[in-house]
């Protein structure tokens, strides 16, 4: 094996430009230059910048049977990789065009070994059976970079919308409202109580507001995790009303056989302020004049 | 005599501070020096302030609900306050919802809901 891989690194030495240019056009054939996503001088500079890489790690590698993208020797490669990678994915790449992009090396590598070694066809077939192992080891490992770029924004975005869904915004003195939107799940539940209580301890709220106008379905669950959280909420010495419940949903409830015990209940959220604003003793009074008849 | 729990006289109100450190049988001898307190003098109303709890337990849950029970036989209406999320969430995932107690934030809010109860 020592011969091929000697092979292959000066090949990579000695033909390091035109193999980059061939490289950039078999992207460009494939079309995954995607030149709607990166200027020709981008493309250049991170094709050169992963050849580069892709030259040391063979020249130190262990390329043969025991060939591992995890080996030390791979780590510029690898990070080359995760850059890229990101880049890509940020720009909006499909991972087919990525790992197109890096396979499309393996065309100007055996174009240039086939007019190196035209004498030796054995030695040759053997060269490209061990570019075709790297290459395609390189290119998976492109996937799996990109795969876990894309689960690294799905985390984001889920612990955004996380916090999105549960906003405590304070209406008034001593007042409280949570209002809910979508589905209802254990982790929401228990995130929605977590900040529900820090939310009562810090702005020493009496009375605090849920509406679930904007919760899809009501099954025993959710109404379960709603009374949990208005238990909870009465223990740290404030109260909870539960507004916006439909009269769908009034009836699913009845159905279910959900009882509210003693947790204030109100249809609009309107009501559910009134009721609030007595508890802690403001009253809102209209005008004397009535806007219309001011002069 | 424990000093994790503190009993004061103020006013008609009687206001019990429980310590982190509170044990078993802290608690227990807590339950006795309460009974005694209210029954001896004339107390309207006991504010048990757990701000200082970091844990409790099914035990402690359910004696804080005794002690509640008791100051209700012997004519007393009891708050608690200074609950904190994770011991309130505690006790709701233990199904200790404390029905008998009445609850409060602070032991200011407590005194006046007290007073104004009356």
């Amino acid at each position: 094996m020592a011969d091929t891989k000697d092979q292959l690194v000066a090949l990579l030495n000695e033909q390091f430009d035109a193999i980059v240019e061939a490289w950039i056009a078999t992207q460009k054939d494939e079309g995954v230059r995607r030149s709607d996503l990166f200027s020709a001088k981008e493309t250049r500079a991170q094709t050169v910048r992963l050849l580069t890489a892709f030259r040391n790690g063979v020249a130190e590698a262990e390329t043969g049977e025991d060939l591992d993208l995890r080996a030390d020797e791979w780590a510029e490669l690898r990070e080359t990789l995760s850059d890229l990678g990101r880049e890509r994915v940020e720009r909006g790449m499909t991972p087919t065009e990525m790992a197109t992009f890096v396979a499309a090396l393996k065309s100007p590598l055996f174009h240039s070994l086939r007019e190196r070694m035209a004498g030796s066809p054995d030695a040759l077939i053997e060269e490209v059976w061990h570019i075709t192992r790297i290459v395609d080891a390189f290119a998976l490992y492109t996937t799996e970079v990109f795969i876990a770029e894309r689960e690294l924004v799905i985390e984001r975005q889920r612990t955004e919308m996380l916090e999105l869904s549960t906003p405590v915004v304070q209406l008034w003195d001593d007042i409280l409202a949570l209002p809910l939107i979508g589905t209802m799940d254990s982790v929401r539940a228990q995130d929605v109580m977590e900040n529900l209580l820090e939310a009562i301890v810090e702005r020493k709220a009496e009375i605090v507001i849920i509406d679930i106008t904007g919760v899809q379905t009501v099954d025993t669950q959710v109404a379960q995790h709603l009374l949990r959280t208005a238990a909870a909420v009465r223990l740290m010495g404030a109260e909870c009303v539960i507004s916006g419940i439909s009269p769908r949903i009034a009836q699913t409830m009845v159905q279910l056989g959900v009882d509210v015990g003693e947790v204030v209940t109100s249809g609009s959220i309107q009501n559910a302020l009134t009721y609030a604003f007595r508890k802690v003793g403001v009253r809102i009074a209209a005008e004397e004049t009535p806007k219309g008849s001011r002069v | 005599m424990s000093d994790a729990a503190a009993l004061f006289h103020v006013e008609d109100v009687l206001l019990v501070s429980i310590r982190d450190d509170i044990d078993d049988t802290d608690i227990l001898d807590l339950q006795e020096r309460l009974s005694e307190s209210v029954a001896r003098r004339d107390v309207q109303g006991v504010v048990i302030d757990i701000s200082d709890l970091e844990i409790v337990d099914t035990f402690v849950g359910r004696v804080l609900g005794q002690l509640a029970k008791i100051a209700k036989l012997l004519a007393a209406d009891t708050y608690i306050v200074g609950m904190r999320p994770a011991v309130a969430m505690t006790l709701v995932e233990l199904g200790m919802t404390l029905p008998e107690m009445r609850t409060a934030l602070n032991v200011t809010q407590a005194v006046r809901r007290l007073r104004e109860s009356r």
